[in-house]
């Protein structure tokens, strides 16, 4: 008998490791989004695997639905949150990932000899039949559709519109006091500057040196140093802002040297 | 093909969706983790259509999709809110329940 290998067979003997491999990835990467991409790269290699086990309909609805609106709600999401934050490394249950991979390897275990077990074998029917029934496979899905399961159907869009009302009313904060008018703040700002005497006026304009004059310049005050309030405090948090005294000595020091040539040339 | 292979390569997904979930501290990477071990179910449903010549677990595919979805946008709204008061998207930064 020659062993046959079907188109079938070839698909999943290619796309199986693919599977595996960025599924490990959402287990290893540190940061979220090579996660979020590695679990979109099974998710189209899993819709490859539908092709080949003729559910066409079910593959493009993977990709659509999957890899194109929830896999891309995550990154949106991610991108909200911070890309830069990775995950933290440290074990709060001592053990825990240790334990975590035993239960896994007892669960797959449990799923394979278990279940697999007693699913194994059994008759290989094929899907041509039942497409045939209807004409195609995706007339065949739309007739059990909106046949057998359209009360299930029906019962999915309201699923799908509790879900949407639901991620309004999460997404939605309510304001804990009334937003303060000008006037208010303007109030304020005169109560602040009478009981700690902060400056009521708009805040001093970041420092122009001669060759500088970023918004990481802080202002030099009278005395020569930098006036904390001229940049953002953003900014000073993130260590970028310029070091404005050393940048005026720099211009202090050729506007000496120039005045002392000049001098020389007085002199002679 | 038998189902077989199939079911080994999803009972592989479906247990490192579960160590992810276990493992992971960011709730969107425990979250995704959740969303691999709904695709290796998938799998096998599909794969078994195939094999008994039965549309009905492409059909049961097809609503656990709709499902996801819908769970995806409120679980991650969810996320956002938490996000929103802790500054954090870690599963270990909401203990306000812990005794």
């Amino acid at each position: 008998m020659i062993p046959l290998v079907t188109g079938a067979e070839v698909t999943f003997w290619i796309v199986a490791p693919l599977m595996v491999l960025g599924a490990l990835g959402l287990l290893f990467f540190r940061k979220a989004v090579y996660a979020a991409l590695s679990m979109a790269f099974v998710m189209v290699n899993l819709a490859v695997l539908y092709a080949s086990l003729n559910a066409m309909f079910l593959t493009f609805v993977q990709i659509i639905v999957y890899t194109g609106a929830i896999m891309m709600l995550f990154l949106f999401v991610l991108m909200l949150v911070g890309v830069d934050t990775p995950d933290s490394i440290v074990e709060t249950l001592r053990g825990q990932r240790w334990s975590a991979g035993l239960a896994g390897l007892g669960l797959l275990g449990l799923i394979v000899f278990g279940i697999g077990g007693a699913l194994a074998g059994g008759p290989q029917v094929g899907l041509d039949d039942a497409n045939a029934v209807h004409g195609g496979n995706v007339e065949s899905l739309a007739a059990l559709i909106f046949g057998r399961y359209v009360f299930i159907f029906e019962l999915t869009s309201a699923l799908l519109i509790t879900a949407a009302v639901g991620a309004m009313v999460l997404g939605q904060h309510a304001r804990v006091r009334p937003k303060p008018t000008q006037r208010e703040m303007a109030r304020q700002r005169m109560v602040d500057y009478a009981a700690s005497g902060l400056h009521p006026g708009t805040l001093p304009n970041s420092g122009v040196i001669a060759r500088h004059n970023s918004i990481a310049t802080p202002a030099l005050l009278p005395d020569g140093t930098i006036s904390e309030a001229s940049v953002s405090p953003a900014l000073t948090s993130r260590g970028v802002i310029l070091d404005s005294p050393a940048l005026s000595r720099a211009t202090a020091e050729a506007f000496a040297a120039i005045e002392g040539v000049k001098a020389e040339e007085d002199e002679e | 093909m038998s189902p077989d292979n199939y079911v080994y390569l999803a009972a592989i997904l479906f247990t490192i969706g579960t160590v992810g979930v276990m493992t992971r501290r960011n709730a969107l990477v425990a979250f995704m983790s959740v969303e691999l071990m709904l695709n290796a179910a998938n799998l096998v449903m599909v794969a078994f259509a195939l094999a008994r010549g039965n549309l009905d677990g492409q059909i049961a595919t097809f609503f656990v999709m709709v499902v996801a979805a819908a769970e995806v946008v409120v679980g991650l709204s969810i996320i956002i809110t938490i996000y929103r008061t802790r500054r954090s998207t870690s599963v270990d930064a909401a203990s306000l329940l812990k005794l």
